[in-house]
């Protein structure tokens, strides 16, 4: 198969990729693992912030809903239960579909390959019971199923917050939040929605033990000192069926490597990940990177990075009319005002440190 | 952790109409929807514990829930290492738990 530009991954960052670049003119094909595109899309069920541009004011599902219908508009090939296996030494990337690896010929390569989420180990945590938050999201918002009655959370970061609120909406009982930082760290708004409805909620405190025979049947929570040290004589037990992970996510940057995309490490962002500069482009310049997988952020700012990458790599294929370097700027802006904020200020930062080193591929 | 765990009515989300389809687990008939996720059926269905681990064998469930991990992973019609989180329940599979690794040379 041949394709000017091959988008991995359908999420925000995929999709946005492959709208821009089809709009330009490029020949587009997007491949993903998955039955279904949308990425993590689809288990958020809450209503989006920011602007219009952000689709604000609307849940995630139909965010992709709108994203999905725009590429099928625009005629880009989906390939989904397709997964990109790596770089051939033709340069070709190799997919398996059908059970089968074929070969596909692209001029441009967009990775948008997501993250995946942290866990903590401590005695138990590989029971039956304990699992990520996301798992738990997606089993209660896609698939109708509650993974348990009685859940203790880990981490008060916006996934935690959120994820522990849409499983209350879906008949559980949040029995504590246990946040290892001395106060709750996800946004205010997420946060007066759980305190509201009564969650307990322990700060400076960290699970220490899952028990159970088979299936979790309590958790064990301590409290910990400045340098998140469990202080012993702290034990507390908490009844619960299930304990969730919401504690932050890294990026999937198995393919970047393969591509031989130089990598840096920014903590704030979620660990190791690719090097881009401003348009998304790495150090190997057939390959562009957006979304999570160059740093854990959320879904507007993914859309706005996979946007800015496919509208680069299209114009660098030619594929350019009168307005694409307005529309470059502009989604820079909006990427920019989406980082703006207290709450942001960190992730900034780090995304600015990424695109000086970027920038040095291309000086 | 078994019955009772299907969301029936969610104030947001409508989940899809799907098709009754009979399935066996370990030799028992179950019930579930033509096309959900393996593992939904199965929680459903009040099983939490899909396979054993090789060495230790310790009980897995889910864990990531999108298919990365294969901690889920089940025996579907004689074929070893299905993640159930990601594979869709059709009418007559006849699922199994996974002891250990699976079957050397099968697919």
């Amino acid at each position: 198969m041949k394709t000017d530009i091959l988008v991995v991954g359908a999420g925000p960052a995929g999709l946005g990729a492959a709208i821009e670049a089809a709009s330009c003119g490029a020949d587009v094909c997007i491949v993903d693992e998955n039955l279904r595109a949308g990425g993590q899309l689809y288990k958020q069920i809450h209503k989006f912030f920011g602007s219009k541009n952000h689709y604000a004011g609307q849940r995630g599902f139909q965010i992709a809903d709108a994203l999905v219908r725009r590429t099928e508009e625009l005629h880009v090939p989906l390939l989904l239960d397709t997964r990109a296996l790596g770089l051939m030494d033709s340069g070709d990337v190799a997919v398996l579909r059908d059970g089968k690896a074929e070969a596909v010929t692209a001029k441009k390569v967009i990775l948008a390959v997501g993250a995946k989420e942290n866990m903590l180990t401590f005695p138990g945590w590989t029971m039956p019971g304990v699992m990520t938050a996301g798992a738990a999201q997606t089993f209660s918002n896609v698939h109708g199923v509650l993974v348990g009655k009685k859940i203790v959370m880990i981490g008060s970061g916006n996934v935690g917050l959120i994820v522990s609120y849409q499983l209350m909406q879906g008949g559980a009982e949040i029995s504590a939040v246990v946040e290892a930082a001395p106060e709750i760290t996800g946004y205010t708004v997420h946060k007066n929605k759980i305190l509201r409805a009564g969650v307990p909620v322990y700060v400076s405190h960290t699970v220490a033990e899952a028990r159970g025979s088979g299936h979790v049947e309590e958790a064990v929570i301590m409290e910990v000192d400045e340098h998140f040290q469990c202080i012993p004589g702290t034990e507390k037990t908490i009844e619960a069926d299930t304990i969730l992970f919401a504690v932050g996510l890294n990026p999937r940057t198995e393919l970047a490597s393969m591509f031989r995309c130089e990598m840096t490490s920014e903590g704030a962002l979620g660990g190791v990940l690719p090097i881009h500069d401003e348009f998304m482009r790495t150090s190997n310049p057939r390959v562009y990177v957006c979304g999570d997988e160059t740093g854990v952020e959320e879904a507007n700012s993914a859309l706005d990075e996979g946007r800015l990458a496919g509208l680069h790599a299209a114009a660098s294929l030619g594929f350019e009319n009168e307005s694409s370097r307005e529309r470059i700027k502009e989604v820079q802006n909006s990427l920019m005002e989406l980082r703006s904020g207290k709450y942001a200020a960190k992730r900034l930062a780090c995304k600015e440190r990424i695109i000086r080193k970027g920038a040095m591929y291309y000086a | 952790m078994s019955g009772l765990n299907e969301i029936k009515l969610h104030p947001i989300v409508d989940y899809p109409e799907r098709k009754q389809v009979k399935f066996r687990f370990d030799g028992r008939e179950m019930k579930g929807q033509e096309g959900e996720m393996i593992a939904a059926a199965l929680l459903k269905n009040g099983i939490s514990v899909f396979r054993y681990t090789e060495k230790k064998k310790q009980p897995r469930s889910i864990f990531c829930g999108i298919g990365q991990c294969s901690d889920c992973v089940v025996i579907v019609d004689g074929c070893p290492n299905i993640r159930s989180c990601v594979t869709p329940l059709k009418e007559g599979m006849v699922i199994e738990t996974q002891h250990g690794l699976g079957k050397a040379g099968v697919l």
